[in-house]
């Protein structure tokens, strides 16, 4: 058994908690303290198993009226695979119009998630 | 020289201008401008590109640039005027704005004002970094901008000092680019950002964090070669045997906020030397009859959604104080900040309304219990588990409890 400390980054409140952990013979979270909410547990619970993080970045917009398109990944991905993603995001270049919330990327690196732009840009005038 | 006329001039295009303006508007007022001096709509919320905006106010993670859009969107639907790119020059105690537009010169005449401008950020002449000028010195911001809004790379190695939210965010942003960033220094014992940031900008990237240690000088001729760090004891000074140097060709400051209050003082607004920002009673109205303050320009915030919130109050107070033409209630009642409390906000209050305080606390506590007192008896208290300075405290006090109050005192019991 094992404890683990932590900080919960769901929200600002940004709880300190603690997990008791089994390591043998799976990795299994046996008990959470200091959690404010229900929703912190499930994210103790996923953070001691395979840690997720939602990333944002910008791709490059050809004839926009912004030089870069903020985007996001549309759900929360491996921390292990974040720099895979982002050299996907990097080479990628987009074409103006572009509106909040299109889909810029699927599955980039086979990840289950989309590159969804965080921003509206228009057509160069 | 045409003057035009006004109800109500919001001078601030952010996310606490968009609020005000569009709270106002439903409230009932119809003649509202709102100036910004950007060609856009939405202020530093465009350049943060990172989520976590929104969990209070949408229930959900945005990133900036889509919290802003929703104001954005809402204040146009709502059909408000602005007028963009234009730069306000002067306001005076009676209201009266001159500005430099895409027009040219315009005197305007408003009945009530809202100053929402935000703030700026210290830079290394304001903390007095000795060594050279090389290039490569950035404020975090600065460095934001450069990087999400205009698609300019700034640096290799980088080195930041101060751990403000926004120099953990670009710790991280940095290290997602590609480049390396070799550490954080931060002069006092606890980070100043919020402890989530902590942990998904620096601990998942393995990017240490060195407290009581600070960047004591610059080095380079041309571009930055590296900077002298080194710790300090108790009362902030250098202790000489800890000095190293470390190399990088970027410095990124990330040293604090300042509320940019220099039209506030052209019109003879008070200012509190805490929070850098106007002296406030509960309708957010200033020292000066009909010109309101909210958002960074009045107290830097860690929420945009507080910025919100209080803004879409501070609307409805000047409508109020535009249709009704309500004066200040004489009878006032101050509120002080006493025993381990920095600053509190507003700093006097009626006592005819609800209201809530805003705070933050001198140094980190734990199971600690804002109190408010009237001459010793109670009238509000919160509990709260971590007390911390890099979060605002926001305590509701109800004005039945405050009738008779003279003055409230705010404090922290453990
Ligand atoms: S446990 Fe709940 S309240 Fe605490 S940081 Fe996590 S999500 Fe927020």
């Amino acid at each position: 058994m094992l404890k683990k400390e932590l900080v919960c980054i769901v929200c600002p409140n940004g709880c300190q908690v603690e997990a008791l952990i089994e390591e043998t013979p799976a990795l299994k979270v046996l008990e959470v303290s200091g959690c404010t909410c229900d929703k912190g547990i499930a994210w103790v619970e996923q953070e001691i198993v395979n840690p997720m993080r939602t990333i944002a970045s910008s791709i490059v917009v050809e004839q926009g009226d912004f030089e870069l398109v903020s985007v996001r990944t549309d759900t929360a991905i491996p921390l292990g695979k974040i720099f895979e993603v982002m050299d996907i995001i990097q080479h990628k270049r987009v074409k103006a119009p572009v509106t909040i919330g299109d889909r810029l990327i699927e599955n980039p690196a086979g990840v289950p998630c989309h590159i969804i732009a965080t921003r509206n840009v228009g057509v160069q005038p | 020289m045409q003057v035009i006329k006004r109800d109500l001039v919001i001078i601030g295009g952010g996310p606490a201008g968009l609020a005000a303006a569009i709270s106002a508007r439903k409230n009932g007022l119809k003649d509202i401008l709102l100036i910004e001096r950007d060609k856009i709509l939405g202020g530093i919320l465009n350049q943060c590109i990172h989520d976590g905006f929104g969990l209070h106010t949408f229930r959900e993670a945005l990133t900036g640039p889509e919290y802003a859009q929703r104001y954005i969107d809402e204040f146009h639907k709502l059909g408000i005027e602005v007028m963009l790119e234009t730069i306000v020059l002067s306001l005076d105690n009676n209201r009266q704005i001159s500005v430099s537009s895409k027009e040219g010169f315009v005197k305007i005449q408003a009945g009530a004002v809202i100053l929402s401008m935000g703030c700026r950020e210290r830079t290394a002449g304001a903390i007095s970094l000795p060594g050279t000028r090389p290039s490569g010195v950035y404020t975090a911001g600065a460095a934001q901008n450069f990087i999400n809004l205009q698609n300019k790379q700034i640096g290799n190695r980088v080195v930041i000092l101060g751990s403000g939210d926004i120099g953990l965010i670009m710790a991280r942003r940095m290290t997602l680019e590609g480049a390396t960033v070799a550490a954080v220094f931060e002069l006092l014992p606890t980070p100043s950002g919020l402890a989530r940031n902590v942990q998904q900008c620096l601990n998942d990237y393995d990017i240490p964090l060195f407290l009581s240690t600070s960047v004591f000088e610059l080095h380079g001729t041309d571009r930055l070669t590296g900077v002298t760090v080194a710790s300090v004891d108790e009362t902030f000074q250098m202790i000489e045997s800890t000095k190293r140097f470390v190399p990088c060709d970027t410095l990124l400051l990330s040293v604090g906020l300042i509320p940019e209050n220099e039209l506030s003082l052209g019109a003879g607004v008070n200012l509190e030397a805490t929070t850098s920002g106007a002296t406030v009673d509960d309708t957010y109205m200033t020292s000066v009859p009909g010109i309101f303050s909210c958002g960074n320009v009045l107290h830097v915030h860690d929420l945009v959604d507080h910025v919100s919130e209080e803004a879409a109050l501070v609307g409805q107070s000047a409508v109020r104080y535009v249709t009704q033409k309500t004066v200040r209630d004489s009878a006032s009642i101050p509120i002080e900040a006493k025993q381990d409390v920095r600053y509190v906000l507003p700093q006097t209050v009626s006592g005819k309304t609800d209201f809530t305080v805003s705070l933050r606390v001198t140094r980190p506590m734990a199971n600690g219990v804002v109190m408010i007192k009237d001459k010793g008896r109670k009238v509000a208290g919160k509990k709260i588990v971590r007390l911390h300075p890099a979060e605002m405290i926001r305590v509701k006090v109800k004005a039945k409890n405050i009738e008779t109050a003279e003055k409230l005192e705010v404090s922290v019991q453990c």
